[in-house]
């Protein structure tokens, strides 16, 4: 059992050196490389992850012979080890449904170089669900950046190379506030391990000194994370980027790497300012304002898209706005909700952008809503795939996404003054959401206008099969038996960020 | 509060770089000139990080005659840091320039107005030929 | 309009100082690259047609409001801030801890390094430096993917202008013949000094790769491509960031386990000390001369 401690050590460092091998290797094998890699990410982290719930408490791992104060370290308690694992799960079934647009889209001299990417990005994720020093963090949301701007313009059309330099300069701003926001943190507590500077910030805030540099560093870190993962008003970049990457890197962006974000700017709330300075120091309300706006524009802006993908990407932002709502309503039940939100939406996008992926290839490659029609006729698993998931993105009961809403609406339920607002905002989401979703369902479930081409080949067929199919699984069964899932999380963010 | 603003000089230039820099990255339409925007503000981070780790009367922490006591030298720590920082500066800068190479073959300008007016008559003809 | 400028007419702007050298380099990557669909758009042929010249105006006239203001407000935020932070130099400011104490008065005996920056980086926060080698890997892989020209072909227009400069400057060729074997032991030394003294892989990595550039300008990329081409840039790369994964995870791994590990302090001073910090030095050089001459060359030639 004490062995499991050492596996997330090894899972950082074979990510690291598959991608490195990945830049070597012919594109197939890179392709083979990336998805056993995910496999066996996924087998390890549910391994720490039973170890996890056996211990009932966070544990930390030394990297290197020094201990606390002067040395790196990992934590892992019940959340680390299971976001970790439902992003390398995502991350597998992402790229076997992507594997048709890969070959397509991008040029076969670059091909493996698209893997070295994404296993960056699995390294990135790792560490940012397992880091326990804010500094390390920091160096890998560069990775998990640069990274993903890799997978996003090696598509080589001339509005990728746009959106990436547009989501470029967003993110960098974000990790330009984060930085900053960390060297203030630094200056006042003279610590950059998690529980150091935790302990740190405590004795400051009871004491009341530096009372204007802590908040400034809980401003500066809270935005500079939530530009990067795509809140409110800064979601511009997001239309374009999952608009025009190839259907692969839409998912694993939206799906994976925004909500990796979003696990660390968490991870950072509990573990480095501790609930009660982060939400006695104000930044959760723009949080929870920001988020409401976020979702309401968001589903605003996917009924105005006349482009599927488009219209996906503004769902994203909307998303994106349910777990900042979740985050700012209450640090119990609002992050619960969050969580389980960032779970449904990971496990449902990257398979709405497949499936939507095969359905455009069915028309002809046309994107738009017109050319669509009856589309699911010729595409029949792609158009089921995408029903459900359009079924969980509104938030029919049994999927996912209807579970993380029921428990957002009972988060604001328990609150004094975060009641109204969240339920009303709630209701009107929703309604918009199946305006939406159910006009596209329509459209592809109406008479044909034209012929649409054959079915792909078989080989293609099967590999998105195996991936729509299971995630629609994972989707109905966490949606139906969603209670043993939230008791974890409830558990787990009872220990998180306590390490001890 | 002045008195504190004058010693603390270094770090008062440092916050005034970053905001420059913030608000050229940010608002600039010359992608060039973001990109000079995006150095001035990682300098200016590292600008600040060094500030920290100085102390006043103590010289660099490269251990000299063995002279092992803590209160000869500054902290080593922030210029640690300082490294990574300017690396990741590189690699950032290198990674925006070959986009706005990218970009400007493309569309022959460097303005991200003109390029986002023109990518967007390029999607339209992209929708025509789909059409057609 | 403009009018398509051919390659005689490039070296007769050329040598009347007028060169214009962003214009070259994009030319030259906008030859290859490009997929059909893009060249056959050909902006600069075109008018730009349907940009509503006022919605351009309007944020013209916005921008210098919307930077002073942001600007402004950034500023006072930050102001505010600093005017509370610990004075600067202060001895006793919360960043001097016993953190910075360990780290000076038992760096030398627990890692080995007489540089103590070079022991905080390398040993005790060595997770940071690994993570930090491979961020220069991804910036070289992305840029490698955004510029790289299919095939290899290099473009015949920077081949030749790359020959002319060479053929032009006597004064460059035998002032680089000096400097480049200088500037490389220099480098050198500084890399394998980084556990002694100033220096390290970083900083000596970035004094080669700049003595490879200079060589690349004066002499062109044909002689380097014998030593350093693609095949062995990647193999180079390969190695060191993999010795360095597996050397880290080693020492971690004995770490974290409490066990000891194969490479021990030894006597601070020399150069054979301070256990894995002078090979994990040389790695990290290596990946940074090679990718700083890898983004000279893709950025002038669309490959390495």
């Amino acid at each position: 059992m004490s062995f499991f401690v050492n596996l997330p050590l090894f899972m950082i460092v074979a990510c690291l050196i598959c991608s490195v091998a990945c830049s070597v290797v012919k594109s197939r094998v890179a392709h083979h490389l990336s998805m056993t890699l995910a496999w066996l990410l996924a087998a390890a982290n549910i391994c720490v992850l039973v170890m996890g719930i056996q211990n009932g408490k966070t544990v930390t791992y030394m990297m290197g012979h020094f201990p606390r104060p002067w040395g790196n370290e990992i934590q892992m308690g019940i959340l680390e080890p299971l976001f970790s694992a439902a992003f390398s799960v995502i991350m597998c079934l992402t790229l076997i449904g992507g594997r048709k647009h890969i070959i397509e889209d991008i040029e076969k001299d670059k091909r493996n170089l698209y893997f070295v990417m994404v296993n960056l990005i699995q390294a990135a994720l790792v560490v940012l669900c397992y880091s326990n020093d804010i500094f390390t963090g920091y160096v890998f949301i560069e990775i998990c950046t640069l990274a993903s701007c890799g997978i996003l313009m090696i598509r080589n059309v001339g509005r990728t190379t746009l959106a990436a330099i547009r989501y470029m300069i967003f993110s960098l701003i974000g990790s330009g506030l984060f930085l900053l926001g960390v060297v203030f943190l630094y200056n006042i507590t003279g610590h950059l391990l998690m529980p150091d500077m935790k302990s740190a910030i405590a004795v400051l805030a009871e004491s009341g000194e530096y009372r204007v540099p802590l908040s400034t560093s809980i401003c500066l870190i809270t935005v500079g994370l939530a530009i990067k993962s795509g809140m409110f008003p800064f979601h511009y970049w997001m239309p374009d980027t999952y608009g025009y990457a190839t259907p692969c890197s839409s998912g694993i962006l939206s799906g994976l790497v925004s909500k990796g974000y979003i696990f660390f700017l968490l991870k950072v709330i509990f573990s480095v300012f501790g609930a009660e300075v982060f939400y006695a120091s104000g930044v959760q309300n723009v949080l929870y304002v920001f988020g409401m706006c976020g979702i309401i524009m968001g589903s605003i802006g996917a009924i105005r898209e006349n482009d599927i993908y488009r219209m996906l990407a503004h769902s994203s932002s909307a998303q994106i706005g349910y777990i900042y709502l979740g985050i700012g309503i209450s640090p119990a039940m609002g992050v619960t909700a969050a969580l389980f939100h960032i779970l449904a939406h990971a496990v449902t996008k990257p398979a709405l952008f497949l499936s939507a992926s095969r359905l455009v290839d069915a028309a002809g490659g046309s994107k738009r809503f017109r050319d669509l029609h009856g589309a699911a006729h010729a595409a029949k698993l792609a158009g089921v795939t995408f029903t459900i998931g359009a079924f969980s993105m509104i938030g029919i009961p049994l999927t996912m996404v209807f579970m993380s809403k029921y428990m957002l609406a009972l988060a604001a339920l328990e609150t004094q003054h975060k009641m109204v607002l969240p339920l009303i905002v709630l209701a009107l989401s929703t309604l918009l959401n199946t305006f939406y979703f159910a006009r596209t369902v329509i459209r592809l479930y109406n008479v044909p206008k034209k012929e649409f081409l054959p079915a792909p080949e078989f080989r293609d067929q099967s590999s998105f099969a195996v991936s729509a199919v299971a995630s629609v699984v994972l989707n109905l069964t966490a949606g139906i038996f969603a209670s043993p899932l939230i008791g974890l999380l409830e558990r787990g963010l009872e220990i998180f960020g306590k390490v001890g | 509060m002045l008195e504190t603003l004058w010693s603390n000089r270094i770090q008062c230039v440092a916050v005034v770089l970053f905001a420059v820099g913030f608000s050229t990255l940010l608002l600039h339409r010359n992608l060039f000139k973001k990109i000079i925007g995006l150095n001035i503000m990682d300098t200016a981070t590292c600008l600040m990080l060094t500030s920290i780790g100085f102390i006043n009367g103590r010289t660099a922490p490269i251990i000299v005659d063995g002279v092992t006591e803590a209160g000869n030298y500054v902290n080593p720590l922030p210029a640690g840091l300082v490294l990574t920082g300017i690396v990741v500066s590189v690699s950032v800068t290198a990674v925006m320039l070959a986009l706005t190479v990218r970009l400007y073959a493309r569309y022959h300008t460097l303005d991200l107005d003109e390029i986002y007016m023109k990518a967007k008559l390029d999607r339209d003809d992209a929708k025509k030929e789909a059409e057609e | 309009m403009k009018k398509k400028t051919t390659f005689k007419q490039w070296l007769r702007t050329w040598d009347a100082g007028a060169f214009d050298m962003t214009e070259a380099l994009t030319e030259a990557v906008a030859g290859d690259p490009m997929p059909k669909e893009a060249t056959e758009h050909a902006w600069k042929e075109k008018p730009v047609e349907g940009i509503e010249e006022g919605e351009i105006r309007i944020f013209t006239r916005f921008y210098p409001v919307a930077a002073a203001v942001l600007c402004t407000v950034l500023i006072g935020f930050l102001l505010l801030t600093v005017a509370k932070l610990p004075a600067f130099g202060a001895a006793d400011a919360p960043a001097h801890n016993e953190v910075m104490q360990r780290y000076v008065e038992q760096g030398m005996e627990e890692t080995g390094a007489v540089n103590v920056v070079a022991g905080v980086i390398l040993d005790y926060r060595a997770f940071d430096t690994l993570g930090e080698s491979h961020v220069l890997f991804t910036a070289a892989t992305a840029v490698t993917i955004l510029l790289m020209s299919l095939g290899g072909a290099v473009s015949p227009v920077e081949t030749k202008l790359e020959r002319n400069i060479m053929q032009k400057d006597p004064l460059l060729h035998s002032t680089v013949r000096i400097m480049v074997p200088l500037v490389i032991v220099y480098g050198i030394y500084v890399i394998l000094n980084g556990h002694l003294g100033p220096g390290g892989g970083f900083s000596g990595g970035a004094v080669i790769g700049g003595g490879l550039i200079l060589y690349a300008i004066a002499f062109g990329f044909d002689e380097l491509d014998k030593i350093l081409n693609f095949k062995v840039y990647r193999r180079i790369v390969l190695a060191s960031l993999c010795f360095y994964s597996l050397a880290k995870c080693y020492s971690f791994f004995c770490g974290a386990n409490h066990l000891e590990s194969i490479f021990v302090p030894g006597t601070p001073g020399m150069i054979f000390s301070a256990g894995l910090i002078l090979p994990l030095n040389i790695a990290v050089g290596i990946v940074v001369a090679c990718t700083m001459y890898g983004f000279y060359s893709v950025f002038t030639r669309g490959r390495i």
